[in-house]
């Protein structure tokens, strides 16, 4: 087992190293040494997970690795330790494995950036930090890669940091994710408080022992966490804006891995969550209502990426309704599959992004297919395993999780539907606003339209072969499948699966909802087609909006302005009365006083000292006198 | 024969000596006043130390009186030699013409 320890340490130790070398550096090594030590180390640790996974397939339970301890206090004690057991061994193959082709994707998007190394030593203490995140074996490691990662996101998406909306948006992410953070910090205190203790192998066995109000008020503070950093009502707002960073960030860090570390983390305490069926409704609340919410916003929105944000938001909402519906497995499963196709759409929209010099606006492109032909194949792959067609990745995940809505509440389901009609709907706007019809861009700039070069084609090509087959992990029984997934993460779902019981649908039932929601999908396309295509329909331009609903969904339901007006205006005027009364005449007055009455006294004090020896030694005298007066009367 | 005298009197004549050292210290600014001065307190306690020796029938504090002239007659050496100096470098032995080191 020492070898198996031995990889467990060398995973994260590989993406550290690489941004030390890189970080130390930052303004004497090249921009080909950079992203080689990069891309190499992100490389290194991938191929270590591929060892870890390919043990843990093999047989063994878990990794465990105890690296020293990290503090005790009284009987509590924190360790750095990790642990290495499906689950987090199947987001360790995503975040190394999708990490490394967006590294390398980047070799090439940001070609020319006077910030490249800075840019590469970023994204491997990314990876860094979500590797802690995901391996340790208690929630204060957990908790370390947490803000690790929420401090990457707020360096990247800031990386241009010379234009100040984009200095905000990263602001913004780094507030709001302040505020979940709170909550999951408040919720591992509790842990400690009622459980002892940290390690998971520690808390969760025992999660029967404690009382059942206490574990809810705790799964309610952790979600508060996961709903700050997956980006759900009402702590969305921030995934939208953080599109400002570099399209390779919003590949890596908005969509693929750390928006899903909320998912994860739930996934991880399964045994507690379904301890406590208050929060699981809230979930599944919070989740629906999160992903229909999102997929309306996305059908008015015209910049590329904002589009894939809130198809990002939407789809993270789906896998907490899986959550909170008891089925992580399903959860899982599409945050898999969904790290595959939204890595893919994200990059995607980089190529084109790249390819028209910075357009970011799909009403100024158009016809784009024969100019970009790899980009626009593999686009249309993530375009069709996002809208759950079959056989592609997201039909797989996404039937599962409507499924168990289904056999759950079928209102819930007719939701999650809806929702996930308005995803394939807008996303198929998507893609024929910006490759089909007539280029809309000018003469000039199609001029100098080109195909990306192999460093971005490579990474898309693989995502897209992800995308198609990496559905096949989790077929169902109902269509002859085995679910290679549920088999191999059930040790990890296991306490919680005797929580709830589990009814089956029949497999004709399955059958059904399958060929609903396919022919419903289908018609949504159809109808994009002929609204984009065959009526060459253009969004119009802003301002020219008359409808009023289309109108309040272009301005995402004035969320941000409401937030403004009751929350970050408030907090201006309180600041604003703080800083003229509280400040000014009270802590500075109280400070000003103290000074003053120290000058003042030394003032007074000062003639004290006048030099003479003889005063001194009369004072000595006078003073000796009145100690040994008050000496003798007090005995 | 020492007994008859009470020793209250012997400590107010102490009292009384050491007394007029203190203010001879407070009061003078001739350096060899002081000095004196000193030397006058010093025989003020060693005059306690006896008489209280005599009465509690403890020899112990006429041994600390040897003691302490014989240390004082080495602090007279050092002093007296400080004086001298003093007169030398200064051409007085007036303490308040001795200030430098004040700031």
């Amino acid at each position: 087992m020492v070898g198996a320890q031995l990889v467990a340490l060398l995973i994260p130790l590989f993406p550290l190293v690489g941004f030390l070398v890189v970080a130390l550096n930052v303004k004497k090594v090249s921009h080909s040494f950079a992203s080689t030590i990069a891309c190499g180390s992100v490389l290194a640790s991938f191929i270590l997970a591929v060892i870890a996974f390919a043990q843990l397939a093999g047989g063994t339970p878990a990794i465990e690795v105890t690296l020293f301890r990290w503090f005790s206090a009284g009987g509590f004690s924190a360790t750095m330790s990790f642990l290495i057991d499906p689950l987090s061994s199947l987001m360790l193959l995503i975040i190394t494995g999708v990490g490394f082709l967006i590294h390398v994707y980047s070799v090439g998007y940001m070609h020319g950036d006077e910030g490249y190394n800075r840019f590469f030593s970023y994204l491997n203490l990314f990876v860094f930090f979500m590797l802690l995140l995901v391996m340790g074996a208690n929630y204060l490691v957990m908790f370390i890669g947490w803000e690790g990662v929420g401090l990457c996101s707020y360096l990247l998406i800031g990386f241009w940091f010379k234009n100040q909306p984009y200095n905000d948006a990263a602001n913004k992410a780094f507030i709001m994710n302040r505020i979940g953070d709170l909550g999951m910090l408040l919720g591992i205190i509790l842990i400690i408080i009622n459980f002892g203790s940290i390690q998971y192998a520690e808390v969760l066995p025992k999660a029967t022992t404690v009382d059942p109000g206490t574990i809810t008020i705790i799964t309610m503070l952790l979600f508060v966490g996961a709903m700050g950093k997956s980006a759900q009502i009402p702590l969305y707002t921030w995934l939208p804006d953080a599109m400002a960073g570099p399209t390779p960030v919003s590949a890596l860090i908005h969509a693929a891995t750390m928006v899903t570390a909320g998912v994860y983390m739930v996934a991880r305490n399964n045994v507690l969550y379904a301890l406590s069926p208050a929060t699981m409704e809230l979930i599944v609340v919070i989740g629906l209502a999160t992903a229909l919410f999102a997929a309306t916003i996305a059908l008015t929105q015209n910049d590329i990426k904002k589009v894939l944000a809130y198809s990002t938001v939407s789809q993270l909402g789906l896998m907490f309704l899986a959550l909170g519906l008891g089925a992580f497995t399903s959860g899982i499963f599409h945050m898999a599959t969904h790290a595959f196709f939204k890595a893919l759409l994200f990059l995607g929209a980089g190529s084109v992004i790249h390819a028209m010099h910075h357009e970011q606006d799909i009403r100024r492109m158009g016809g784009l297919k024969k100019y970009l032909p790899v980009t626009y194949m593999t686009f249309l792959i993530g375009v069709l395993a996002i809208s759950g067609i079959p056989p592609f990745a997201g039909f797989f995940s996404k039937d599962e999780i409507l499924a168990s809505a289904f056999e759950h509440n079928k209102i819930v389901w007719a939701v999650a539907v809806i929702a996930s009609l308005l995803t394939s709907f807008y996303m198929f706007r998507l893609l024929f606003l910006t490759f089909f019809g007539t280029p809309r861009a000018s003469h000039d700039t199609m001029h100098h339209v080109h195909e990306s070069p192999k460093s971005i084609t490579f990474p898309l090509i693989v995502l897209a072969v992800l995308s198609a087959l990496g559905g096949f992990m989790g077929v169902p029984e109902a269509l002859g499948g085995s679910h290679w997934l549920s088999g191999f993460l059930a040790p990890v779902f296991a306490p919680s699966k005797e929580l709830i019981e589990a009814h089956h649908l029949s497999h004709s039932t399955e059958y059904m909802l399958m060929a609903v929601i396919v022919a419903l999908t289908l018609a949504f396309i159809a109808y994009a087609y002929s609204r984009y295509v065959s009526k060459g329909h253009v969004p119009a331009a802003e301002g020219a909006i008359t409808n009023g609903l289309q109108n309040t969904l272009y301005h995402k339901y004035y969320i941000d302005e409401i937030y403004n007006a009751i929350i970050v205006r408030p907090l201006y005027w309180i600041s604003g009365v703080f800083d003229q009364v509280v400040e000014r005449l009270g802590i500075d007055g109280l400070v000003n006083a103290s000074g003053k009455a120290v000058v003042a006294g030394s003032q007074s004090a000062r003639r004290l000292q006048t030099g003479s020896i003889g005063f001194y030694i009369f004072a000595m005298v006078i003073g000796i006198v009145v100690i040994l007066s008050v000496a003798m009367l007090a005995a | 024969m020492i007994n008859h005298i009470p020793i209250d009197y012997y400590i107010w004549l102490a009292a009384a000596l050491f007394t007029i050292g203190v203010l001879g210290v407070l009061y003078r600014r001739n350096a060899i006043i002081i000095f004196m001065c000193i030397e006058l307190m010093l025989n003020a306690v060693n005059l306690v130390m006896v008489a209280f020796s005599s009465y509690l029938n403890d020899g112990a504090g006429q041994v600390f009186v040897f003691f302490i002239m014989a240390v004082a007659a080495a602090e007279v050496g050092v002093g007296l030699a400080i004086l001298v100096l003093m007169h030398r470098n200064a051409k007085t032995v007036d303490i308040n013409v001795l200030n430098r080191l004040k700031w």
